[in-house]
């Protein structure tokens, strides 16, 4: 044996698997002339080698199954990609569907009280109609002071309560619906201050008109309900409207419709 | 035929004889295969040139290792007489016998001998690849080599094989003969 490194098991392996620079193997092939035991242990790994390997040859040389073909996991690949897809395609459609629907039933409803033609949409109003809910509920149950300045002073009350919200207001007239005015009194809103005027039946039913000034375009009438207490708001002429009783929905229109047609006749006289 | 496929395709004799020979079922192995086919379709961008049968055997193994680690709850202990009752490898022709018995014998062995046996032996991959496709060192792949080596050597010579107890990395594939 020459210098070097000492003949290893890891050496004997690779001599079988010819794993070895030509010099280790040569190295290896002159150990094992010397040597009968190293010899015998690789004349076994290589026999077990090949006897592992003619062992395994049948599954080698097998023909290769149909479902085992490239061509055909890449289509199968294809086909299901395109399923999913054609999942995607389906859900996109459905949801245009749901937002066609959702558009068109949202016409639908909001031109049930198609009073006029909105002009703008982005109101404020639905704020202006929660504040005012909470007005009513707090006043409207109010026995000895439902009002701040009663209607024996209705004159001062529009004086004052159109100085407050800087422009010309007036009392609306609902007599031809039943509601006698009360009084009014002024409120905060979160905008800045808001009028209120409470009406009367005459059976202890309370109606409120609520009052915010509000520049911006008109709107159209939205309903408003909140338990047995309902009514309409909008938007017109500098005012933010809004109607409200415990009342069903068509009287609470035709108040509505009663006060937008009397407003729009004020608008000539604000310069009065 | 496409430049994937003309690539794989050469490749799936080799993967098939892999997965049947730790497997020892048919079905199960092409199953195994067809996974690391369609496995190796999807991820073929994603493959950074080297060489595409190490690659493919790297899929394969790692399929298998996943694969056995959820099914492997049975003990520890595995004999010739349960080996030769799993395979069922047919024993019709002379020769076929002694196959038979070489693969029963394998069988044996713990799976990471197996695999590196198999690896190294059978499909003529260097132990560098052979590490990179078990992902151990190379160091691992020899020791494991030689103790595979070794224990089917005495086993098919009919001595006591196993005095020298395997020190296995994973206790659950520690098997012995008695």
């Amino acid at each position: 044996m020459t210098g070097g490194m000492p003949i290893g098991d890891d050496d004997l392996h690779g001599y079988v698997d010819q794993r070895l620079t030509p010099e280790r193997m040569a190295a290896v092939e002159a150990y094992i002339a010397t040597h009968p035991d190293a010899a015998a242990q690789v004349l076994q790994y290589r026999e077990q080698r090949d006897a592992l390997r003619s062992a395994l040859q049948h599954k080698y040389d097998e023909p290769v199954p149909v479902r085992l073909r490239v061509a055909g996991i890449q289509a199968e690949r294809r086909r299901r990609w395109r399923r999913s897809l054609g999942r995607v395609a389906a859900a996109g459609l459905w949801l245009l569907i749901g937002a066609a629907g959702g558009w068109i039933a949202n016409e639908e409803l909001t031109a049930t009280p198609p009073v006029r033609v909105a002009a703008s949409s982005a109101l404020p109003a639905n704020a202006v109609a929660q504040e005012a809910l909470t007005a009513h509920r707090i006043f409207a149950a109010e026995v000895r002071h439902p009002v701040e300045v009663d209607v024996t002073q209705e004159k001062h009350l529009v004086e004052w309560l159109s100085k407050r919200l800087a422009r010309p207001l007036r009392v609306p007239d609902l007599s031809a619906q039943g509601y006698r005015l009360m009084g009014g009194r002024l409120l905060p809103a979160s905008a800045g201050p808001a009028a209120q005027f409470m009406y009367d039946d005459g059976t202890g039913r309370r109606l409120t008109v609520y009052l915010t000034a509000e520049d911006g375009g008109e709107t159209s009438f939205r309903y408003v309900q909140d338990g047995e207490l309902g009514g309409f708001y909008w938007r017109d002429a500098g005012f933010g409207y809004a109607v409200l009783a415990q009342a069903d929905r068509r009287d609470l229109l035709a108040t509505a419709e009663a006060i937008y047609r009397q407003t729009d006749d004020t608008v000539p006289v604000s310069g009065r | 035929m496409n430049e994937t496929a003309a690539l794989i395709e050469p490749h799936i004799p080799a993967l098939r004889r892999y997965a049947f020979a730790l497997i020892r079922d048919d079905a199960s192995a092409d199953d195994l295969v067809q996974d690391c086919l369609e496995r190796a379709v999807s991820r073929w961008h994603l493959r950074r040139g080297g060489d595409v049968r190490a690659w493919l055997f790297t899929i394969l193994h790692n399929l298998f290792v996943s694969q056995r680690r959820q099914t492997l709850r049975r003990g520890p202990h595995r004999t010739l007489e349960d080996v030769e009752h799993e395979t069922g490898i047919p024993s019709a022709q002379e020769h076929a016998v002694i196959h038979r018995d070489m693969l029963r014998a394998l069988a044996t062995l713990p799976e990471e001998q197996q695999s590196v046996l198999l690896l190294i032996g059978v499909e003529d991959l260097s132990y560098a690849e052979a590490a990179g496709i078990v992902g151990v060192p190379v160091g691992t792949i020899m020791s494991r080599l030689s103790r595979g080596r070794n224990r089917l050597r005495r086993l098919l010579n009919g001595g006591p094989v196993d005095e020298e107890r395997t020190t296995s990395e994973r206790s659950s594939t520690l098997r012995r003969i008695k």
